[in-house]
């Protein structure tokens, strides 16, 4: 039996950015406010500290901070008609543990999207016409704008200490920021890192080309800077690390670095760790969530913890498990496409290319993400898509750096991968690669869901969460044609041997590609069309909402986490500003 | 190279001398004995068997063989390496899921065995041995590094049918767990003298490089590297 505890104002589970934003935010709003973190606690000075986190084994191979697999886990298959088996350890994407979650060990490429991302159906049809759109996307507007949403996007830089640069403050494009992106009521609090020699020389060959490079927003403190919260974040240290790992001088953004050490003074805030959320308890005649159930992994106890708000803000597998795990809202039915809990998985569609260059010294080991160049010319409304065949695409990206012994050996393609060759040819090119990225968009289709597996189970005993996902051919029809982009600029840039990496037909679980996963609880108009409204209220339950990435409609071609924290703090503010004032649907359908 | 050439067993007194050869220069560093630690004890293995020691040494020989860029994979501590990952809790299993039923899947489906690392090395090396003993008519450590190269390719391109074990499967995890040995820090028991750090040009530890992309821009950075043990 659980064991019954007193009610609080608000409970959130998961504390990684989005659960990190709204602790902050309602407990600043005066509620008493309980974290719930399944994983550990992370204070950097002791868990992120020198000499042990620079341990390329450690984190990038034997996965540290990502989750424990042997207590939960989703079951994968491609296609509707195979059997879904279960993923036994991460590694096509690495969703983290513990409080600061996925943000602990982020690349922290910090994005906007698009205004014409907010829009999409509306914008594809009117730009390509009524009947543009497959009947098998399933894309849908955002029930937000990207003005509306400015603002959050302005305050979340000012949490994170995003160090950049504008290309459009005001609607004035500025030449070497990113004059495709919406416009910007303010400048990046940091300026933009340095970039990296591979960076530099990938700028100047777009420029020639007629594209527009700028540097990437990076969520990390290029020089000490204090955030909104009060609490100082250190400068980064070009450690090269970055990826997988976290960061020892809290110069990336994180909950960790950026929330906690005020959360850790808030006298309204508790944190229970190591407890892990089974249920929520769910009053469907009064369209409420009464509370929370969990077991605490310490004492093996169950608990239920009532609340008068619940903030569902786990990875995006997770939130779209808890929900249908509890009952709440109508799940996506594949056979017949109706239903909305688990539709619209989106994956983020990466393929990458290297380049390598004999005579260019690259010091591979140094430099921060931050040290990318990107262009952004060949991002969803950045470019004419009449005569293409498909529709988004991403923005390219290149680099040098970061590129520790073990996973960072590039070597051009046939060269073998042991013995005497491959020692003299991994010696040879160590020192000499660029690498490039394409972030690929990703837009839902109906063969792409969510739903609970038959068979297998998680250690609770409930059914594990079941992905069901390939990539569409409007998708591998965008990436090729970002890699014939990049192709265009490796040229230019004189390369002695290049290869572009284009994605397998099949998406597989097996290769590290990304951690970007959106959809699932996705948010729309009207309970016909998405799960939660235009503040991550649930259609379902007016007092729970669901936060994070799974509320993303379909995934653009950008990283997500700048628009997850600007819709976690648009969400706050609508709680704070109408919410407690009148309890109940925030929008009417 | 003859058979004995390799010292088959050398592993036993702990791979601790290091040969002439094993002078490395590279990234304009002064030649360096990577493995000159004294000749230890004989190794005492937590988990390995002497045949599974045997056989992790001829494959780290013949995948990181000695020449002028390093000394041999079991010189610099690869199978000491393998012994204590396989040992801890990574080898156990931890953070697996590993509830059944078991079915094979497609590729794209990823590991699908109840095998924890140390069992699933336990039983491919039973299987690499055994289709070794029928095409040499001895186990891999005893064959001559020709033979070693032959059969290493034959697991890697999938022509050897091992019995109810997958050769490609087998020989990727053998290759990354080689490598992870090879280039990981100091700690671990591998990279013995950071022997591949030095072949790289990589300085290891504090990587603290704020205003050195700038400095070091176009210019080699040459640094003396240095593990985590350095700043313990």
């Amino acid at each position: 039996m659980a064991t019954r505890l007193k009610e609080i104002d608000a409970v959130v589970i998961g504390m990684g950015w989005a659960g990190g934003v709204m602790a902050r935010e309602l407990t600043l709003a005066g509620l008493n406010v309980v974290g719930l973190e399944r994983g550990p606690d992370h204070r950097p000075a002791q868990d992120f500290a020198m000499p042990g986190i620079r341990d390329e084994l450690k984190y990038q191979q034997r996965l540290e901070l990502m989750g424990d697999n042997s207590i939960d886990t989703i079951t994968f298959r491609n296609q509707p008609a195979q059997m879904a088996l279960p993923i036994r350890r991460w590694s096509a994407f690495l969703p983290g543990e513990g409080v600061g979650g996925t943000g602990n060990h982020w690349g922290a490429s910090h994005w906007r999207f698009q205004p014409d991302d907010f829009r999409l159906r509306t914008y594809l049809q009117t730009r390509y016409g009524a009947k543009a759109i497959p009947d098998t996307m399933t894309i849908q507007d955002w029930p937000v704008s990207y003005d509306e949403l400015e603002p959050y996007y302005d305050r979340f830089d000012k949490v994170c200490g995003v160090s950049g640069k504008a290309g459009n403050l005001k609607g004035r494009k500025i030449a070497g920021g990113n004059i495709f992106e919406g416009a910007r009521a303010n400048e990046y609090p940091n300026r933009p890192m340095p970039p990296s020699e591979g960076g530099a020389i990938f700028a100047a060959a777009a420029k020639g080309l007629g594209y527009h490079p700028f540097p990437v927003p990076f969520s990390a403190a290029s020089a000490p800077y204090k955030n909104i919260y009060g609490v100082t974040m250190g400068a980064c240290q070009e450690c090269g690390f970055c990826t997988r790992t976290a960061c020892e001088a809290s110069a990336k953004a994180s909950t960790v670095s950026t929330i906690m050490p005020a959360l850790r003074q808030e006298s309204k805030f508790e944190l229970r760790t190591r407890v892990f959320v089974s249920k929520l308890v769910y009053d469907k005649a009064a369209k409420r969530v009464t509370g929370v159930l969990y077991t605490d992994l310490k004492t093996g106890q169950e608990y239920e913890q009532p609340a008068n708000i619940v903030v569902l803000s786990a990875f995006v597998f997770s939130n779209t498990h808890m929900l249908l795990h509890s009952g709440i809202g109508t799940p996506y039915d594949h056979a017949t496409a109706t239903g909305v809990v688990g539709k619209n998985y989106c994956y983020q569609f990466e393929a990458p290319a290297a380049a390598f260059f004999p005579d260019k010294e690259l010091n591979p080991y140094m430099g921060s993400p931050g040290g990318g160049v990107v262009i952004d010319d060949f991002n969803n409304a950045s470019f004419d898509h009449a005569g293409l065949g498909f529709f988004g695409g991403g923005y390219i990206i290149a680099s040098s750096g970061g590129s520790p012994p073990i996973n960072g050996r590039s070597v051009p393609e046939g060269t073998p991968a042991w013995g005497s060759q491959w020692k003299r040819e991994t010696v040879k090119w160590y020192y000499h690669s660029v690498h490039f990225n394409t972030q690929g968009s990703v837009y839902g289709h109906r063969d792409n869901y969510m739903d609970l597996d038959p068979t297998y189970k998680d250690a609770l005993g409930r059914p594990l969460l079941r992905l069901t996902y390939n990539g569409t051919d409007n998708d591998h029809a965008m990436s090729r044609y970002l890699l014939s982009r990049v192709e265009g600029v490796v040229k230019a840039m004189g390369p002695a041997h290049y290869e572009l990496r284009p994605r397998p037909r099949n998406f597989s679980i097996v290769p590290y590609q990304s951690t970007h996963n959106a959809g699932g609880t996705i948010m729309g108009t009207d309970p016909g069309n998405s799960v939660v409204n235009r503040y991550s209220q649930a259609w379902d339950a007016h007092n729970l909402f669901v936060m994070g990435a799974s509320t993303f409609p379909q995934q653009n071609g950008y990283n997500p986490t700048g628009t997850l924290g600007a819709l976690a703090l648009w969400s706050a503010d609508k709680i704070k500003n109408s919410y407690l004032k009148n309890p109940g649907p925030l929008v009417h359908a | 190279m003859a058979d004995d050439s390799i010292a088959r067993r050398g592993f036993l007194t702990g791979a601790g001398v290091a040969g002439a050869g094993a002078a490395v220069l590279t990234a304009g560093l002064p030649a360096k004995e990577a493995a000159a630690e004294p000749a230890a004890a004989p190794q005492t293995w937590l988990v390995l068997t002497a045949d599974e020691a045997a056989f992790f040494s001829a494959t780290a020989d013949t995948m990181i063989p000695a020449d002028a860029l390093s000394p041999s994979g079991s010189e610099c501590g690869v199978p000491v390496f393998i012994d204590r990952q396989l040992a801890g809790a990574w080898g156990a299993g931890a953070k697996m899921y590993r509830a059944g039923p078991f079915h094979q899947g497609t590729p794209e489906q990823g590991y699908q065995l109840p095998l924890t690392p140390r069992d699933y090395f336990a039983a491919g090396i039973e299987a690499a041995n055994s289709w070794s003993r029928k095409t040499y008519g001895k186990t891999f450590d005893r064959l001559n590094p020709d033979q070693r190269a032959e059969a290493l390719t034959a697991l890697e391109t999938g022509k050897a049918a091992l019995e109810d074990f997958d050769a490609k499967a087998f020989f990727q995890r053998l290759l990354a767990i080689t490598m992870e040995g090879f280039f990981s820090d100091p700690i671990y028991g591998g990279n013995r003298g950071k022997a591949s750090w030095r072949m790289l040009g990589f300085p290891g530890l504090p990587a603290t490089y704020a205003g050195k992309v700038e400095e070091y821009r176009g210019k080699r950075y040459v640094a003396e590297p240095q593990s985590i043990a350095d700043f313990s």
